[in-house]
């Protein structure tokens, strides 16, 4: 079947890396991918621009829990210029690139994602949730 | 003439696209709900118009443009047939079900007030609930709506406390798109005219399956669209009573809708062509014409037969699949449904499961379905459904039933 749903890809979903809530937040957005219903909520407190603390609650398909765990593992301590490289990385994997080495080297479990369109949005709707969540409390 | 009995092998051999298969493998589409695929006989008749017929209609008097109108009011007449409308005056095309739902809560709703109320239900497609919420931003009209039971299906117990003095229009589904719960039309209609309510039907998902009858169902608007009836895409029908489309001002302006056009104002034509403006989907009501033809050729008790048994074959394979985790969304029963099944994966997410049963061939739908209310109503965010058409037989259902199986191994579920 699928490379899609290789084995690693399916543990990085189920390990839920960051999945909760904060109480309280400093800032939390709700996204949903209106195609298939999939949800994000990202939770996040920040100081001085930086990500301290984040949480997300996802409802959706194996791709973008995945994507939710990357970022739940990795997104803490970045600025919104930190996000944007995260991000940039995310679309060059769509884009049938490969990821740069470092905290984002684990996005290239997402490669057989670039094949399939229709679901380059649960790709990347962990990433806008958290940008969203930024952006609000910059106001 | 209507061939007697069903031969499911030779209806099969009549759909191209499904000869060649996809990823190498035989092609189970059960994707109907959302688009059937289109028979010879119409792909035949879009290639005849368009290459012997095209041209524009209601305009010129060449040979070409003769044609084609001819060709336009022959399928208006086709479809008056389909629906067994009182005349062609009362058959509208529309771009599809979504636009002649729109047409109406527009020209229709223009009629009401503030105040007045329009009954939708929690089965609808967004297609008939949008509008109306569009419509009551306008106009101060006011939506309320019938909630379901858990079985998927409208609960009729609710009828007297949602539909009141103030209701001018019941708008529901025949048949949903979601649970094939079938709407009990009869309770409906009696509810609305109790308190002088109009009733429009959205007939998206009953349309594929025999030819209609308004009369008998007593209701005043029918819509539904071609591309789930094995026409093409861009088309679709407004069915509406003469007196009540004789009452309504016209949806958009332009082209053959207008009596007269003056610098200072305009004054229109009458229904239909008050309804459609711009050129007309030609090509494709010419199509969709010949899907109603199609259709009806077809012997209807037999192929409900068919569908009906391949409905409970799905229904059985399905229900407490993968331990139990795997639950059917809407009736259980092969009573007063049509052959369209959701199911949920307890811990799999309908996109997953669609993308894994692609691969095996199996070509399903998962997500929301454009009715966000019914899966808030059911507390999930998305089922995947299967819905069958008269090419699909029990291999398909096993495909699916059999590839469910792998998935669900695939997801450690």
């Amino acid at each position: 079947m699928s490379d899609l749903y290789q084995s690693d890809l399916l543990r990085l979903a189920a390990s839920a890396d960051g999945a909760g809530r904060l109480e309280p937040p400093r800032a939390s957005v709700t996204l949903d991918n209106p195609l298939c219903g999939d949800r994000v909520t990202m939770d996040v407190r920040l100081e001085g621009g930086r990500i301290t603390a984040l949480a997300h609650e996802t409802k959706a398909c194996v791709v973008c829990q995945a994507a939710a765990a990357v970022i739940g593992r990795h997104a803490e301590g970045l600025d919104k210029d930190g996000l944007a490289a995260a991000r940039a990385a995310a679309e060059a994997v769509l884009k049938g690139g490969e990821p740069p080495a470092g905290a984002w080297a684990e996005l290239a479990l997402f490669k057989p994602v670039a094949k399939v369109k229709s679901r380059h949005a649960c790709l990347r709707l962990p990433f806008r949730s958290l940008e969203a969540a930024l952006a609000a409390d910059q106001g | 003439m209507m061939a007697r009995g069903f031969d499911h092998a030779l209806i099969r051999a009549q759909f191209p696209i499904l000869e060649p298969g996809v990823h190498g493998r035989h092609l189970h589409y059960l994707d109907n709900g959302a688009t059937a695929q289109m028979p010879k006989a119409v792909l035949d008749a879009i290639v005849r118009h368009e290459t012997r017929h095209r041209a524009n209609v209601k305009r010129s008097v060449h040979f070409l443009a003769e044609a084609a109108t001819e060709a336009y009011d022959d399928a208006r007449e086709s479809m008056k047939a389909y629906v067994n409308a009182a005349s062609e005056e009362e058959i509208v095309f529309t771009s599809g079900c979504t636009g002649a739902i729109n047409l109406v809560a527009y020209s229709f709703g223009s009629l009401l007030e503030a105040g007045d109320e329009v009954v939708i239900s929690a089965l609808e497609h967004h297609s008939n609930i949008v509008p109306w919420h569009m419509l009551a931003k306008r106009a101060g009209v006011v939506v309320k709506a019938i909630p379901v039971t858990p079985e998927g299906r409208l609960d009729l117990d609710a009828l007297p406390k949602v539909i009141g003095p103030r209701c001018r229009l019941v708008a529901v589904t025949h048949v949903s798109n979601v649970t094939g719960a079938e709407t009990d039309v009869a309770a409906i209609v009696a509810a609305a005219k109790a308190v002088g309510a109009r009733v429009l039907l959205d007939g998206a998902q009953r349309a594929p399956h025999g030819p209609i009858d308004v009369k008998a169902l007593g209701v005043d608007f029918y819509a539904f669209s071609s591309h789930k009836m094995f026409g093409p895409n861009g088309v679709g029908v407004l069915w509406g009573k003469s007196e009540l489309l004789a009452r309504m001002p016209p949806f958009l302006g332009g082209g053959e809708m207008i009596a007269r056009v003056t610098l200072e104002e305009t004054t229109f034509a009458e229904p239909p062509r008050r309804f459609e403006a711009g050129t007309p989907p030609i090509a494709q009501a010419v199509g969709m014409a010949a899907a109603a033809r199609w259709i009806s050729g077809i012997d209807q008790e037999a192929a409900h037969a068919h569908l009906q048994s391949l409905t409970g074959r799905m229904l059985e394979g399905l229900e407490g699949m993968g331990g139990g985790r795997v639950r059917v969304v809407g009736p259980l029963g092969l009573q007063n449904r049509y052959p369209v099944v959701s199911f949920i994966v307890e811990g799999g997410h309908p996109h997953d499961i669609c993308q894994l049963l692609d691969e095996e061939g199996v070509a399903l739908r998962g997500g929301h379905h454009c009715a966000q209310p019914l899966m808030n109503a059911f507390g999930v965010t998305g089922t995947t459904r299967a819905s069958l058409a008269l090419y699909n037989d029990a291999d398909d259902v096993d495909a699916l039933i059999t590839g469910l199986g792998r998935a669900l191994k695939k997801l450690h579920l």
